[in-house]
C-alpha cells in the first residue's frame, strides 16, 4: 500500500512538472491567450512557409491542426470544446454549418482582398453573397487514366468506363456522393437527383460496372494509381494533379456528361476566440502573390483571379485544371440533400458494394 | 471492518465498469431506437432483417469463421512445437512481437507486398507461376487477418499445452496408444480450454473487422464492422449503426456462453 501511494504521488508530481513546463514553453514562444490563431484544415493543404510569413508579418502565433473528412471536422466543431478560428470545409458542409448556426459572418470591410476572387466563384447557392465563407480552392471530379497501361485510348465520358475491355482496371473512391453522382451523370440525371426511381436506376447501372472495378478505396487511391496498380481511377482533380506530378503517363479528364464542381472555403467557426486575427488571415491568404505561391504548392485550382498573373502560363492555360466557363457551367455543385436522402444514397452505395463480382 | 475496507477498494472498479462498460452499452441500446431525424422507432430493427443486412451478417460470420479456422490450423502445431523448443520464452516473444506494431502500418506493408509489382508477385514470377492479382481478393483478406490474429490464438493454446502434465502422455504411450490416439484422446481434450479461448479472442474481433476490408479487400468484402463505421462517420445514422452494434453484442454474448459452457465438465 505504501509503495502504491508513493508511486501515485510520483506520477502526480511528474505530471504537474510537465504541465508547468509546457505552459512555460508555450508562453515563451508567444502562444498565450489573445495572440494565437488556430487553423483547422485538410492535411497537406497549405504551404507551411506562408504560415511562418503570416506569423512574422502580424506577430500572431498560428496553431495548425488537420482533419481528413468534412464529417470528422463537422463532428468536432459541433461537439464544442474546440476553439478553431479558421476552418476550411467543402460547400455542402458549409451549407450545413450555416443552417446549424455554427459560423460567424465575415465582415467584408476587413477583407479588402476579396476583390481578387473571380466572380464566377462568388455568391454561390450554398452561401449567398458569401456572407459566411471565402473561396480557398476549387476543383472537379473526373477520371485519371494511365495511357501506357490501357493502350492509346482516349477516355472522354463516364460511359467509357463500362467498356468490357477495362475488366478489373478501375479504382474508385469510397464516397457515396461521388460514385452515385458518376452513375447519375452518365444517365443524364443531375448528381443532386432525389427521385428514387432515378437513384435505383443509377444503382443498377453501377452493378453492371462491378466486373471492371478492382477496388473501392480511400486516400490510398493516389498511391495505387501512382504505382500502376490499376489503369483508371475516379478521383478529385487535386489528387489527379498529384498523381500526374509523380507519373507522367497519367491523364485527367472531366467527362463530357458533366460532373461535380467542388469548393473548399475558409470560414470562421462560432467557437473562435480571435475573429480579428481570423479576418487578417483570410485577407492575407487572398493576396494574389501569396495565393499564387500557395497554389503552386498545393496543386489545386485557385479561385483568385489576381493570383493567375503570378503563375505559370502553362499551368493556368491547362484546360484540365482550369476549365473554361463553358465546361464549368455544365458542372454541378453538391447540394446538401438532407440527412434522410444522404442516408438513402449511402444505402444504395452499400448495396452496390455488396454486389457480387 | 475488514470487509468494509475491501468494499472501499471496489469503488474505483465499479465506477470504471459503470462509466465505460455499462453506460456505453445502454447508450448503444438507447440510440438503436431512434431514426436519423431523432424520432423514436423500431424501423432500424426491421431494416436489419432485410436481405442486404442478412447477407452482410452471413458474410461477416463466414469470413470470421474462415479466419478462426485457418488461425487454429496454423496456431495449434506452432504452439505444440513451441513447447518442445529449448528457449520457449524467446520464441514466444518473437511470435508476439509483430502484435506490438500498429495494425494500420502492417496493413500498408501488405499493400506493398501483395501489389501488382510487389514482393509476392516477383516471387511468383521467379517460380514460373506468373504474377496474379493478390491484392483486393478474398485470399489476401484472409491471409492478412490470420497473420494479425495469429499471436492471439497461439498464446492460450501454448499456455494450455505448457501446463499439460507430460506423465499423462507417457502413461498413454505405455498403455499402447498410438501417437494419433494419444493426441486425439489425451492432448487435445486437455488443451480444449486453450483452443476455446483462442477461438473466442479471434472470432469476436474478426466479426467486426473494418479497416482491412477497405485497405486489403478493397471494399469487396463488406462486414458488419464496415457498415457501423459508415453509419457513424458518413451518414450519421447513429440509430442504424447502434442497431448493428446491438446485434453484434448479442452475437458475442451467445458465442461466449456457447463456448464457455463445457468448462465445468473438465474442471
Amino acid at each position: 500500500m505504501k509503495q502504491l501511494t508513493r508511486a501515485l504521488i510520483a506520477v502526480l508530481i511528474i505530471s504537474l512538472i510537465l504541465i508547468i513546463t509546457v505552459n512555460k514553453l508555450n508562453s515563451a514562444q508567444g502562444y498565450s491567450g489573445g495572440n494565437t490563431l488556430t487553423i483547422f484544415n485538410w492535411g497537406d493543404y497549405i504551404d507551411q512557409d506562408l504560415i511562418k510569413r503570416f506569423e512574422k508579418e502580424t506577430g500572431i502565433k498560428v496553431i495548425y491542426e488537420t482533419f481528413d473528412s468534412n464529417e470528422a471536422m463537422l463532428t468536432k466543431i459541433e461537439q464544442g470544446g474546440t476553439s478553431y478560428d479558421i476552418a476550411i470545409p467543402s460547400e455542402y458542409a458549409i451549407d450545413k454549418m450555416i443552417k446549424e448556426n455554427l459560423l460567424i459572418p465575415i465582415d467584408h470591410s476587413k477583407v479588402p482582398n476579396l476583390k481578387y476572387i473571380d466572380p464566377r466563384f462568388m455568391d454561390l447557392s450554398f452561401d449567398p453573397k458569401n456572407k459566411y465563407s471565402v473561396p480557398y480552392f476549387w476543383g472537379t471530379v473526373g477520371i485519371a487514366y494511365n495511357k501506357a497501361m490501357i493502350g492509346d485510348i482516349e477516355i472522354t465520358s463516364w460511359d467509357d468506363l463500362w467498356d468490357p475491355k477495362f475488366k478489373n482496371q478501375i479504382l474508385i473512391v469510397d464516397g457515396a456522393r461521388e460514385v452515385m453522382g458518376m452513375s447519375l451523370n452518365s444517365l443524364g440525371y443531375s448528381l443532386n437527383d432525389t427521385n428514387e426511381k432515378h437513384l435505383i436506376e443509377a444503382k443498377e447501372k453501377l452493378d453492371l460496372l462491378t466486373p471492371n472495378i478492382k477496388a473501392i478505396v480511400g486516400d490510398e487511391i493516389r498511391m495505387l494509381l501512382e504505382t500502376e496498380e490499376a489503369g483508371i481511377g475516379l478521383v478529385w482533380s487535386g489528387v489527379a494533379q498529384e498523381i500526374m506530378w509523380e507519373n507522367e503517363d497519367v491523364e485527367y479528364v472531366v467527362p463530357e456528361e458533366g460532373s461535380n464542381l467542388w469548393f473548399d472555403n475558409m470560414v470562421i467557426p462560432k467557437t473562435s476566440k480571435n475573429p480579428e486575427a481570423a479576418h487578417q488571415f483570410i485577407n492575407f491568404m487572398l493576396d494574389p502573390e501569396i495565393a499564387a505561391q500557395n497554389t503552386e504548392y498545393v496543386g489545386y485550382s485557385t479561385p483568385n483571379k489576381g493570383a493567375l498573373e503570378y503563375m505559370d502560363e502553362e499551368v493556368i492555360s491547362d484546360e484540365r485544371f482550369y476549365p473554361d466557363e463553358e465546361l464549368t457551367s455544365k458542372l454541378e455543385v453538391y447540394e446538401n440533400l438532407g440527412k434522410r436522402m444522404l442516408a438513402y444514397y449511402n444505402d444504395l452505395f452499400l448495396e452496390f458494394k455488396m454486389h457480387p463480382k | 471492518m475488514k470487509s468494509n475496507s475491501r468494499n472501499l477498494y471496489l469503488i474505483p472498479y465499479i465506477i470504471w465498469i459503470g462509466l465505460f462498460v455499462v453506460t456505453p452499452i445502454l447508450l448503444v441500446l438507447y440510440y438503436s431506437f431512434f431514426d436519423i431525424e431523432g424520432h423514436f422507432t423500431i424501423d432500424n430493427y426491421k431494416k436489419f432483417f432485410t436481405p442486404v443486412y442478412l447477407k452482410m451478417i452471413f458474410n461477416s460470420f463466414w469470413y470470421a469463421f474462415l479466419i478462426t479456422l485457418f488461425s487454429l490450423i496454423i496456431a495449434y502445431p506452432t504452439a505444440y512445437l513451441l513447447t518442445k523448443t529449448k528457449h520457449k520464452q524467446l520464441w514466444l516473444l518473437l511470435i508476439i512481437l509483430p502484435s506490438w506494431i500498429n495494425l494500420l502500418l502492417k496493413a500498408y506493408a501488405f499493400i506493398g507486398i501483395f501489389g501488382t509489382y510487389g514482393a509476392a508477385n516477383s516471387f511468383l514470377e521467379v517460380m514460373g507461376i506468373g504474377s496474379k492479382q493478390l491484392l483486393f481478393t478474398d485470399f489476401s483478406f484472409i491471409f492478412v487477418s490470420v497473420y494479425i490474429f495469429l499471436p492471439f490464438m497461439i498464446l492460450p493454446i501454448f499456455n494450455a499445452l505448457d501446463e499439460l502434465n507430460p506423465s499423462l502422455i507417457d502413461a498413454s504411450n505405455d498403455l499402447g496408444a498410438s501417437p494419433w490416439t494419444t493426441f486425439r484422446r489425451v492432448i487435445f481434450p486437455l488443451t480444449l480450454d486453450g483452443v476455446k479461448s483462442g477461438c473466442q479472442v479471434v472470432f469476436i474481433p474478426a466479426l467486426s473487422l473494418f479497416m482491412l476490408t477497405r485497405l486489403i479487400a478493397g471494399n469487396r468484402v463488406i462486414t458488419l464492422g464496415t457498415a457501423i463505421e459508415q453509419h457513424f462517420l458518413v451518414t450519421q445514422d447513429w440509430g442504424m449503426g447502434s442497431t448493428i452494434a446491438v446485434f453484434l453484442i448479442i452475437a458475442m454474448v451467445l458465442i461466449m456462453v456457447l463456448t464457455g459452457k463445457r468448462k465445468r465438465g473438465i474442471l
